[in-house]
């Protein structure tokens, strides 16, 4: 058996244990599906009301999206921190399988929580007012996009995972991270009226473009006030997150495998 | 290396930070064979079974497994190798019968040969009832089996079995020696751990005895018990003038000089084959009509291995002797108690 068709087919073993694990567990998928749409319905109508009512509601939603994917690279965390306190990391090493099927198996088995996540989400969003304006295949585009911005994110949360010295600082590092991150962006609010470093810094960031991409995609405005985008990446946006989703992936799948060879169990 | 050499270590050496865990480990194990690796705690019987199974790299030394060097050729090495760790590592989510299953998968078998592979194993380790159960719910007896049954999926021709019966009750302990005995007879090479020198005795064909990260003694287990001083007779007078003869009747009848405790009116003598000096010496009493008050055979306990070996007691670091200074063969008093 070659070397990628092994790699695939023990990946799929461990996708396969991971959504096990996630099915007879479900108390934290719950957790992590009730607090996105939480976010909607604060930011909807709590902030919504001032911040343009109707029209923001469906400016945000494309935000949310992308938060709430960035979000579930903590589960990543969590569940590699998790297996590797419980010796079973050290279990599959001991194993001839391919190297790179533990990891591998845990982002694929979380692009599959995302894919639930982002269905749930998606009728929420519809709920609250949310449309989907474009073209099916813009929408489709939109959500391959999201699914791969959330790969991209999982990968990351991969190489956390296997950096943190238990559990518990994982649970909270593989969190903490991601407040700026998400906020400082135009997830919630244009980048437009940051104040100068956030504004530069918003306006690069792959979550921004990520769900300006979104709100082109699904024809929904890309700035509250519903100018048109004045800045080079939002200009760019698909191919801008794309490429940005494809950077991540390439700097964080060797990153996660050099450490994963090298962890010790705990 | 000759062919019939299954695994070995040569001279290694692992330190985290300034503790020197393993400091020049060499370790042979024929074909076939079981070798009880016996230690304390700490002794560096976990990070030698972590180097052999590719879970850790040594700072400097080689290992080999079934002809596979462990360094150069890690996935050749984990083909022919399966591990029951020291923690018993089952996914608690999982069935009995999915965790077996995923580990045949992952070694590369087809559905159908996995499947067929966990139910016999299930059936082996009598946790056939409990196979569609999650492992959560399992006692800890039950993990430690699953555990061990994970190890022996793929049939690997090495096994290596760190602390196998520590937290099992005496009926798990004895199923698990039931095991490595079977492994033996299919021809499978055994590596186990122990804190037990019962245990290596009962399973073992060599034991090597490792102690802050050295290999202090080996040998089959008789040879080893030879040098810890074999068993130790001990007879209690039922009267204080009988203590005499009792010494001298010990004299006769044992292997060394006899130890008397005046005030307990007891009387020590290391033996070689216990059943037989005890029968002998109280033959001789009963002839001269001496009765005594109690009669008790002692095995060399770890405690009496460690002191004989490195003159300290297992586990205790008053180093009252030096290393050098014990010799085989004699028993320190002062050990028991
Ligand atoms: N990952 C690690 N980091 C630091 N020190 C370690 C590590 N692993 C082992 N050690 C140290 O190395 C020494 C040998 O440990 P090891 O686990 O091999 O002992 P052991 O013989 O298996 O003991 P036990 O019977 O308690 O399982 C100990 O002093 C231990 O503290
Ligand atoms: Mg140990």
């Amino acid at each position: 058996m070659s070397v990628i068709t092994a790699g695939a087919r023990d990946s799929g073993v461990v996708a396969w244990r991971n959504l096990l694990n996630i099915k007879r567990n479900p108390d934290w998928l719950l957790a992590g599906t009730v607090q996105p749409i939480m976010f909607v319905l604060l930011f909807a109508y709590v902030f919504g009301g001032s911040l343009g009512g109707a029209q923001y509601r469906e400016f945000l939603i494309g935000g949310i999206f992308v938060q709430t994917v960035a979000f579930n690279s903590s589960f990543t965390v969590i569940g590699l921190a998790n297996d590797l306190q419980k010796g079973i990391v050290d279990r599959f090493r001991a194993l001839p399988m391919s190297r790179v099927a533990v990891l591998l198996g845990r982002t694929t088995s979380d692009l599959a929580v995302a894919v639930l996540t982002v269905a749930i989400m998606s009728v929420c969003g519809l709920l609250v007012g949310w449309r989907i304006r474009g073209s099916v295949t813009d929408a489709l585009l939109a959500y391959a996009v999201l699914l791969l911005f959330s790969f991209a994110m999982s990968w990351v949360g991969a190489f956390i995972g296997l950096i943190s010295r238990s559990v518990e600082v994982a649970q909270s590092a593989g969190l903490l991270w991601l407040f700026p991150v998400t906020f400082i962006s135009s997830a919630f609010v244009s980048a437009e009226n940051m104040p100068g470093p956030l504004r530069a810094f918003a306006t690069w960031n792959p979550i921004t473009v990520t769900a300006d991409s979104l709100r082109m995609l699904f024809g929904n405005p890309v700035r509250v006030d519903r100018l048109p985008p004045d800045a080079w990446p939002a200009q760019h946006a698909v191919p801008y997150a794309v490429g940005s989703a494809l950077l991540i992936i390439a700097v964080f799948v060797p990153l996660a495998v050099a450490r994963y060879r090298r962890v010790a169990s705990r | 290396m000759t062919a019939s050499i299954a695994v070995s270590t040569e001279a290694l050496v692992k330190t985290f930070g300034t503790n020197r865990a393993l400091d020049g480990v060499d370790l042979e194990i024929r074909s076939g064979r079981v070798l009880g690796l016996l230690g304390p705690n700490g002794a560096g019987k976990t990070t030698t079974v972590r180097i052999l199974t590719t879970l850790l790299r040594p700072d400097s030394g080689r290992a080999f497994v079934a002809g596979n060097d462990v360094l150069a050729d890690p996935h050749a090495a984990r083909h022919a190798i399966g591990l029951s760790g020291q923690y018993a590592a089952v996914d608690e989510n999982l069935t009995g019968y999915e965790n077996l299953y995923m580990v045949g998968r992952l070694y590369g078998m087809s559905r159908a040969d996995a499947s067929r592979r966990a139910r016999q194993l299930l059936d082996r380790f009598r946790l056939q009832e409990a196979a569609e159960r999650p492992s959560k719910g399992y006692s800890g007896g039950m993990r430690r089996r699953l555990d061990l049954a994970g190890a022996l999926v793929a049939a690997p021709p090495v096994v290596v079995l760190d602390e196998p019966t520590t937290g099992l009750d005496p009926r798990g302990r004895m199923e698990t020696w039931e095991v490595v005995g079977e492994l033996v007879d299919d021809g499978t090479t055994v590596l186990l751990t122990t804190q037990y020198l019962e245990e290596a005795d009962a399973l073992a064909d060599s034991i090597a005895v490792i102690d802050q990260g050295r290999v202090i003694a080996r040998g089959t287990s008789d040879e080893l018990k030879a040098q810890v001083g074999g068993e130790r007779l001990e007879l209690v007078a039922q009267e204080p003038e009988d203590l005499a003869v009792v010494t001298q009747v010990l004299d006769e009848v044992g292997s060394g000089s006899p130890h008397t405790e005046e005030r307990a009116r007891r009387v020590q003598v290391p033996v070689e084959v216990g059943p037989k000096a005890l029968m002998e010496a109280l033959r001789r009493l009963d002839a001269q009509g001496i009765e005594v008050y109690d009669v008790a055979l002692h095995r060399p306990t770890l405690d009496d291995a460690f002191l004989s070996l490195t003159g300290r007691a297992a586990g205790r670091a008053d180093g009252a002797a030096e290393r050098d200074e014990v010799g085989g063969g004699h028993i320190e008093q002062g050990a028991r108690g």
